[in-house]
């Protein structure tokens, strides 16, 4: 079992960093996770990870494409907020699991 | 010989694997085939290619050309005759009655369509948004009489093979042929 140590609270995480709980996520834990992935969040960053999160949180299937489609950003703008695997990275700073999406 | 043959076998011990050294950084998917399911196979793994990070570059030859044509991209058929594994045990005479494939295509996509699959425009929309690449082969463009204007908009040049080559330039590339 892996855990992250932020602000004195144990957070429980999995062999990828994941978070287990997404109840123990917070907007600081996302600046502190983020900054591991060399991204500074931006009020756009925290649009597209709340959003993660809701549909998450309705048991939504994720997908590249679903976000293309969410309004917010175009599947451009969503690789340039996360470069380098947007969804796995976007979905690790959410603290939501790794979605298992092949598309 | 003999000595060679009754020597023990030794298990040779595994290198520790430095994850960064190996890791593939480029694909570069070669898609020569027109049917359904193989554009399919091309643009999954191309685009999967970039939703792990590793960059990804697309050349289409011969009939795959179809599928990036502004005519046929949205209109590409399974092979329902000379397919064995499509509905084992259909006859062939019947898998190549007319309107069969048509058919049969159609329940495909609807199946792709339950699954979320973007068509084969949007596919290729979203490979070129993710930073994809995707080019056509000289070649067979010449052979089928087929302009840069007959393609979507997002295929970005019409090369040779050995442009396509440069294009795997670099560690850590691999070549996807379908």
């Amino acid at each position: 079992m892996e855990t992250l140590t932020y602000n004195g609270t144990q957070i429980e995480v999995n062999a990828e960093g994941y978070l287990k709980d997404m109840k123990q996520w917070t907007p600081e834990l996302a600046r502190e996770m983020a900054t591991k992935e060399n991204i500074e969040l931006t009020d756009k960053h925290f649009e597209v990870l709340n959003w993660l999160r809701a549909k998450q949180a309705e048991g939504t299937p994720l997908s590249i494409r679903k976000i293309g489609n969410s309004g917010l950003v175009d599947i451009k703008q969503f690789y340039a907020l996360f470069p380098g695997g947007p969804l796995k990275i976007s979905s690790k700073i959410a603290g939501i699991p790794k979605p298992a999406s092949c598309i | 010989m003999q000595d060679v043959l009754e020597r023990p076998v030794t298990k040779v011990a595994e290198a520790p694997v430095d994850k960064n050294k190996g890791k593939v950084k480029k694909v570069l998917v070669i898609c020569s085939k027109g049917k359904l399911e193989d554009v399919y196979a091309a643009l999954v793994m191309a685009n999967g290619a970039l939703m792990e990070g590793i960059q990804a570059k697309m050349f289409f030859t011969f009939f795959g050309l179809e599928a990036i044509t502004k005519k046929h991209a949205d209109h590409l058929h399974t092979a329902t005759v000379g397919n064995p594994a499509f509905m084992p045990g259909m006859p062939t005479v019947v898998a190549g009655l007319p309107g069969f494939e048509a058919f049969a295509s159609y329940m495909m996509k609807k199946e792709m369509d339950k699954l979320d699959m973007p068509h084969v425009t949007e596919f290729l929309q979203m490979i070129e948004a993710g930073g994809g690449e995707i080019y056509a082969c000289k070649l067979a463009a010449d052979m089928f009489h087929l302009k840069k204007e007959d393609f979507v908009p997002e295929v970005k040049d019409i090369i040779t093979v050995g442009d396509m080559y440069a294009l795997a330039d670099g560690e850590g590339t691999q070549i996807i042929f379908i």
